[in-house]
């Protein structure tokens, strides 16, 4: 097996820049939310699919993003005892893991990535988008926290296109249950001229979103758009969208790829630069967040470059057109909610990896199905079925958990992705 | 000659069974009508009905069918239902439905309807989006349009136009159907000697294949035999709420090794489609506005419906009182996140009224009935013990 990775070079990367302005800016966000007992900020639990950052922020509210707690909890080895702990509590094995990080974690004093206690919510926005489970989760949080719950019903594109029915229903419910809710628990008046400052700013940091996951249509693709682009996508999925430290970070992200692309450089992964692409992959499927680097390594120690991927779409499809729509501010967010990737039918599904497989000159799709999750997992073999025989290019399949550490089995899946790469190098004629 | 008891239970037991759908081609034959198949739990099949249209239940294909192609669908680790009902697809089964109608119960339903839509593109494959929110305006609008669309594509395909007298018939049709069902469910809990589950269960499972007059009747002829026996007697069970069991089915063997086991079944939650909406719909006035109403604000708890402002569990613990509980058995279908992230919540709210209960899983297609069998006699035994003690 040939090494294809070195070390960064001495002085920091561009990469590494970004990287830390992202993890500062999440830091301080998780210490704002620590404080906010004292400072008297008050927050919305909410999800990251459908999630209404803007909306939130425009009244000077915080956003507070379960999942991404569960995951981080995973990265930094805490999730196995968070599910062990709600699986004593009397839940069940087979149930998404997300929920009983979440739980877990909440049962052992609700301490959050950054080891600092998370305040209790001011709000559960139940935004019920791309994922039957969050209804589940938040009736589950309604039994632990004296606050108002909203359900944002958000419904699925089964025809792969909103209706007006669809956006008037979703529309309504934002302006009649969810900006009155918000007006209570801030003790704010709905200010519209500030959404729409902050929608035009999301509008702009979505723009250069897109650029940087774009760059990898590039040969070398200077990311990788999964395992890479999950740091990306943090400020844009978590608290940060309508902000201008979003705007300011995507800006800096874009100019830092730009310069990649112009040294024509590949991504930097968890052992250095990566310098030989050999392979370019589409991934659908969310990544394992427990052994994270390890699966990161599995694919650049072969020179796998993922240069698409479906997961980083979860909290908004942003590479077909869509941006945030200032002067329509209700109806863009009605459409932004409906348009996150969970929530579109499976033919949209497998069209967008057909593009990606043809417009990133990918030499195949791989899947990582996820056990806990539904929402992407049923059905995902025969989307892989579909695209194969669409693209006539080879599709693998792995299997992990997203924060579960018992079902993630490195040898397998390291069996499996040499074998669907030896695959790809058969069907080029070259040697595996 | 009036059908006896065994006969008809047979005859029940046998139309849920065959998962070739005989008795729905037939009625085509005689009708020339539509069938429009429904995946769990809930459809307005009124619409169908008005629209001269079978509205044909679908739960799988229980532990009949070996399922070898429907595995390649599906990971382990997700429930039964979906891999039998592509199986069903896939060995001509279902060729008979004009069309599917997948309502929006759960992340695996849904993208069953992707999954049915690649496989079968010239069928009808529809998702019927159903409202979380319950107020009219909103979750109400929305689901009315739901509703007129989908009886628009019944037309496009054949079905007769949806027209406001034939729907008021329809609605009138149903709600003698869930008079029926009710007051079967009362019956049982008053004395389930007289109306064994596993015997309830099929009579009522009848119901999603066969046309709703002919379901009344059966559900008629039924409780008047059942109760006519009078070999039937009470014995010494322990009276249990079954609950979890709303969408991929249990295998019919389960229910009479729960029953063996020293269970009387009280209440349950098998076939929801027939009990969804707790009361008549109205048949005064505009009929789709009615059929819409009380769906949100007449339709039962259930782990895919959000529970608002209500506590979870407290209408489990409101059933076990009404039934005289003495126990709940929670059964619910392996990997099904609905049901099984709901029994905390629902666990928590019996103990918090000190209420026993027990729980396991299932597949539609388990075999092996052992070891629930001796966790339901124990439970059995234990709460027999409680009760005497
Ligand atoms: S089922 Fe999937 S989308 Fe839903 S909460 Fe779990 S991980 Fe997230
Ligand atoms: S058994 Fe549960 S998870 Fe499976 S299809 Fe039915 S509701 Fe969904």
């Amino acid at each position: 097996m040939s090494v294809t990775t070195r070390k960064p070079p001495a002085e920091k990367s561009a990469k590494d820049d970004s990287q830390l302005r992202q993890k500062e800016m999440i830091a301080r966000h998780y210490s704002r939310l620590a404080r906010a007992p004292e400072t008297g900020e008050k927050n919305v639990y909410t999800f990251v699919p459908g999630n209404l950052t803007e909306l939130l922020r425009s009244f000077d509210l915080l956003p507070v993003l379960p999942e991404i707690n569960a995951l981080q909890s995973g990265m930094r080895g805490k999730s196995g005892d968070y599910i062990a702990l709600a699986e004593k509590l009397g839940h069940s094995e087979d149930v998404c893991t997300y929920v009983k990080c979440d739980i877990g974690m909440l049962k052992s004093g609700n301490v959050g990535p950054t080891g600092e206690r998370l305040p209790k919510p001011d709000l559960l926005l139940l935004s019920y988008t791309g994922c039957f489970t969050f209804m589940k989760w938040f009736e589950l949080l309604k039994q632990e926290y004296d606050c108002p719950v909203v359900m944002l019903h958000v419904p699925y594109q089964a025809d792969g296109r909103i209706t007006e029915s669809m956006r008037t229903y979703v529309s309504t419910q934002i302006r009649k249950k969810l900006i009155p809710a918000l007006e209570q628990v801030s003790g704010r008046k709905y200010d519209e001229d500030r959404l729409k400052e902050c929608l035009q700013r999301s509008a702009q940091a979505e723009e250069d979103l897109v650029w940087v996951l774009q760059s990898a249509k590039n040969r070398p693709s200077p990311i990788d758009a999964w395992f890479g682009a999950v740091y990306y996508v943090g400020p844009i999925f978590s608290a940060f969208r309508g902000t201008e430290e979003a705007v300011e970070y995507y800006r800096a992200l874009r100019a830092e790829i730009a310069e990649r692309v112009a040294q024509k450089l590949g991504p930097v992964t968890p052992d250095g630069l990566l310098t030989e692409e050999k392979y370019r992959l589409v991934v659908e499927g969310p990544p394992n967040w427990t052994s994270f680097r390890e699966f990161w390594r599995m694919f650049a120690e072969e020179g796998a470059v993922v240069v698409a991927s479906t997961y980083t779409k979860v909290g908004g499809t942003y590479d077909f057109g869509f941006r945030h729509d200032a002067d329509r501010p209700i109806e863009t967010m009605a459409e932004y909610c409906m348009g996150c990737y969970t929530n579109l039918d499976l033919q949209t599904r497998v069209g967008i990896l057909e593009r990606y497989v043809k417009e990133y000159a990918a030499d195949g799709l791989l899947v990582n199905s996820v056990k806990s999750c539904n929402s992407f997992s049923a059905g995902q073999l025969a989307m892989l079925r579909e695209v194969e025989s669409r693209t006539g290019r080879p599709a693998g399949f792995i299997e992990s958990d997203l924060v579960d550490p018992r079902y993630f089995s490195a040898a397998n899946i390291k069996n499996r992705l040499e074998s669907f790469l030896q695959m790809i190098a058969q069907k080029r004629g070259g040697p595996a | 000659m009036k059908e006896n008891l065994p006969a008809l239970v047979a005859r029940a037991a046998e139309l849920c069974r065959d998962w070739r759908l005989p008795s729905v081609r037939a009625w085509k034959q005689r009708t020339g009508g539509l069938a429009i198949g429904y995946l769990p739990v809930y459809v307005p099949r009124e619409v169908f009905h008005a629209q001269g249209a079978l509205a044909v239940g679908l739960t799988g294909a229980g532990d009949d069918l070996e399922i070898i192609k429907g595995d390649a669908f599906y990971q382990s680790y997700i429930c039964h239902l979906p891999r039998s009902t592509i199986e069903l697809g896939l060995n001509g089964s279902l060729d008979c439905l004009d069309g599917i109608v997948f309502p929006a119960t759960c992340d695996v339903i849904r993208n069953l309807s992707g999954v049915w839509r690649m496989q079968f593109p010239q069928k009808m494959s529809r998702y019927l989006d159903v409202p979380q929110n319950f107020e009219r305006e909103m979750g109400g609008a929305f689901y009315r349009h739901e509703l007129e669309d989908i009886a628009r594509e019944v037309h496009e395909r054949g079905g007769k136009q949806l027209e406001a007298e034939t729907l008021r018939a329809s609605i009138r049709a149903y709600n003698e159907n869930r008079r029926l069902v009710r007051a079967l469910f009362a019956l049982r809990r008053n004395e389930p000697w007289k109306l064994p589950t596993a015997e309830l269960y099929v009579v009522l499972r009848a119901g999603l294949v066969l046309p709703v007059e002919e379901h009344t009747q059966l559900l008629r002829d039924y409780r008047d035999l059942a109760l006519l026996d009078a070999e039937r007697r009470p014995m010494d069970q322990a009276r249990v709420v079954l609950t979890g069991s709303f969408c991929e089915q249990p295998p019919l063997g389960l229910i009479k090794t729960l029953e063996r086991a020293g269970c009387y079944i009280v209440d349950d939650d098998f076939v929801p489609v027939l009990r969804w909406l707790k009361g008549d719909v109205s048949e005064q006035g505009d009929p789709l506005a009615n059929l819409v109403a009380a769906f949100l604000e007449d339709a039962i708890d259930s782990p895919v419906r959000y529970c608002g402002d209500g506590t979870k569990g407290q209408d489990l613990v409101r059933r076990v009182e009404e039934s005289k509980a003495e126990g709940v058995l929670f059964c619910a279908p392996s990997f099904c996140d609905p049901a099984l992230l709901d029994q905390p919540m629902a666990q928590a709210a019996l103990d918090g009224r000190g209420i026993p209960w027990t729980s396991f899983k299932y597949a539609e297609n388990t075999g092996q009935f052992q070891v629930i069998r001796e966790q339901a006699g124990t439970f059995a035994d234990s709460i027999k013990l409680w009760s005497e003690a």
